[in-house]
């Protein structure tokens, strides 16, 4: 946990340093504690509703789950979220001004919102370093990037960033020569260095060893409360040991919400989805 | 950690690739140069004004190589259309060229081209306005292509148009500017397109030491155009290009706007290209609709591909190793030469899809000492 102790110091004297003079915050305002807000989110492709007006609310500093089973909405939800998505009808607010829905993915991402892909999505041609460099939260404008030199601060950031990962060792390896648990971690890595302030996280330790994962369930459990974090997971193991409320998705809505003993108990869920299980 | 972020500062691969290119580029030009002037004709060191121009005509389609390299071999849009930017750029020169002509055209009329007496023309078109200033052409070579470029990809871009259904646009917009370019009403010399020039900038462009100065001007502008495209590239813009190349939803979602970035690359990418036309009129004496053919646009892609994308010097030696080879067998089996043209990029793509460069990198050519980041793109090759 050292590292982790680290990588938040670092991120502080970062913060501090580089961006708060270069960059303007964006103005998030969570005076009734919740980040994000999902209403009446319908989404439908050729007839089939992937979202069927849900409601989801998200406090800030939390740490929440988002189980359901295959095609009951999970990874739909993170695309109208992110911007990739557009839904037919339905509210999605970033703290209680900014209105999400009509920004771009990239506008979306610049307002602190990170998203890691269920299937690990990294530059596979350049350097785990290169990586890690261009997630970093900085001006992404064509100007900036074309004359961006890294600064002694920025460079003690992606290597702590490094260091948490465990990938240190292996920042001048291309990205694509990594294992996928690996990927994983550097797509980890890549929302972590831009420091966000909600991090949407689909299937993060799909692929891993027993070792990765619990290593996986430390960092993100150490990262709620600083940050929001959002994780969308199979392995109910891993919930298990991760999760304070848990949220269940069925054909598009919210089944359940509370924590992983309440929903384990619920009859509803147990018909839909745990009971599977049983 | 400090060793990485040299590495990472644009001017490191200035450093490390530049010097090898420019000394082979200057030491070749130069020494033909001197060579054509200085030697006798009957040495065996002449070099004739043919090579010459010859040779000039390969360093603008190495520029228009160059061009597509950077657009398809960096970030994946594989266009099918950069002649028509090169052919623009040809036209612009052409045009002050024309007026260059003055009355010493056949029909000496002092203001109006042959083309258009022959149309029975009464006055110069407003678009021919400002052309017999060399100033103002040049600003059009670099505003009708890149405002061209820009409006196009802008919409294709923002659509997110990409892939074969971006190829296929690409072509589209090149085979509609060539049918239009072939209609005199166009007001630019229909299919005969501008020819029969006299002069540049009042040096005439028959003599021997224009045409060298046109070659090394040729030279000049691909050396500038090299760095200036290596630092580009080697910036963390450059990075963002190859990642958009390669995960564009990952670019997107950690916020970079990838559309403007495109937008941006493809208009630079095709000023290069209208610079590389501009500076083969003059050389080659003429430009004409053909230019904007379809086919001369996929024949810069082989060009490229043979050579190796996304090095920048493999665009620029694939150009001149085909072209040379084309001069040499259009000589001997004219007809036979796109079925050897077809070969040689079946074969590149088979055996070599990284290109001849491919056979050469990692080697002794780009040492990778002191350049971990060289190392571990060639550690990801091997496990790959």
């Amino acid at each position: 946990m050292i590292a982790l102790d680290n990588v938040r110091q670092a991120a502080q004297r970062y913060r501090e340093r580089s961006f708060s003079a270069i960059q303007k915050e964006p103005n998030i305002d969570i005076s009734h504690q919740v980040l994000l807000y999902v209403e009446g989110l319908s989404v439908s492709f050729d007839g089939f509703k992937a979202l069927n007006d849900l409601n989801l609310y998200i406090n800030d500093g939390e740490l929440r789950c988002l189980i359901g089973a295959n095609g009951a909405g999970k990874t739909t939800l993170m695309d109208v979220i992110t911007g990739k998505t557009r839904p037919d009808s339905g509210d999605v607010y970033f703290g209680q001004t900014i209105d999400l829905l009509g920004k771009t993915e990239a506008e979306i991402a610049q307002l602190g919102i990170g998203r890691k892909f269920q299937k690990p999505t990294v530059f596979e041609e350049q350097s785990v370093f290169a990586n890690l460099e261009l997630a970093m939260k900085v001006n992404k404008g064509i100007t900036s990037t074309l004359f961006a030199r890294l600064s002694p601060s920025e460079l003690d950031w992606i290597s702590q960033v490094l260091d948490t990962i465990g990938l240190k060792s292996h920042y001048t390896m291309m990205a694509g020569a990594l294992s996928h648990g690996q990927k994983q971690w550097l797509e980890i890595g890549m929302l972590l260095i831009a420091d966000p302030r909600l991090m949407l996280v689909d299937e993060p330790v799909a692929g891993m060893t027993a070792q990765e994962t619990e290593r996986t369930a430390e960092l993100l459990t150490s990262l709620a409360g600083e940050r929001t974090v959002v994780v969308v997971e199979h392995d109910m193991e891993f919930v298990r040991s991760i999760a304070k409320t848990v949220t269940v998705l069925h054909q598009g809505s919210v089944l359940a919400e509370g924590s992983m003993s309440d929903v384990q108990n619920n009859p509803a869920v147990i018909e839909v989805y745990l009971g599977e299980e049983h | 950690m400090n060793a990485i972020r040299n590495q990472f500062s644009s001017l490191h691969d200035l450093r490390e690739k530049a010097p090898l290119f420019l000394a082979l580029l200057f030491g070749i030009t130069i020494f033909a140069s001197a060579c054509n002037l200085w030697v006798p004709e009957d040495s065996i060191f002449y070099v004739s004004t043919y090579t010459i121009t010859l040779l000039g005509k390969y360093l603008c389609y190495a520029l228009l190589a160059l061009a597509v390299d950077v657009v398809w071999g960096y970030c994946g849009i594989l266009s099918l259309g950069h002649g028509a930017f090169f052919a623009l750029g040809g036209y612009t020169m052409g045009m002050y060229l024309m007026r260059q002509i003055g009355d010493r055209g056949v029909y000496g009329d002092p203001i109006l081209p042959d083309f258009m007496v022959f149309l029975n023309w009464q006055e110069l078109p407003w678009f021919w306005y400002g052309f017999d200033h060399f100033w103002v052409a040049m600003l059009a070579m670099i505003l009708v292509p890149g405002l061209l470029a820009f409006v196009f990809g802008w919409l294709a871009f923002r659509s997110r148009v990409a892939g074969v259904y971006l190829s296929i646009m690409t072509q589209a917009l090149t085979y509609a500017l060539m049918l239009s370019f072939f209609r005199n009403e166009m007001g630019f010399g229909g299919n005969n397109g501008l020819t029969d020039f006299k002069d540049i900038l009042g040096f005439s462009l028959q003599s021997d030491s224009v045409r060298v100065v046109l070659f090394l001007c040729s030279a000049l502008v691909l050396a500038l155009a090299y760095c200036c495209s290596l630092l580009i590239m080697s910036s963390r813009f450059g990075r963002v290009i190859v990642g958009i190349r390669d995960a564009e939803d990952r670019a997107r979602f950690i916020g970079f706007k990838t559309e403007n970035y495109k937008v941006w690359l493809f208009v630079y990418s095709a000023v290069l290209a209208a610079i590389a036309g501009a500076l083969y009129v003059p050389q080659v004496g003429i430009i004409n609709p053909g230019e904007f053919s379809p086919l001369n646009s996929i024949e810069v892609v082989v060009w490229v591909a043979v050579g190796g994308r996304g090095t920048l010097y493999g665009a620029i030696a694939g150009a001149l190793l085909v072209n040379y080879a084309k001069t040499r067998f259009t000589a001997v089996f004219p007809e036979a030469w796109l079925f050897a043209l077809g070969a040689l990029f079946v074969s590149v793509t088979i055996f070599l899809p990284k290109g001849l460069m491919g056979l050469f990198k990692g080697r002794k050519l780009f040492s990778s000492e002191g350049l971990p980041w060289l190392k571990g793109r060639r550690k990801g090759e091997e496990t790959q």
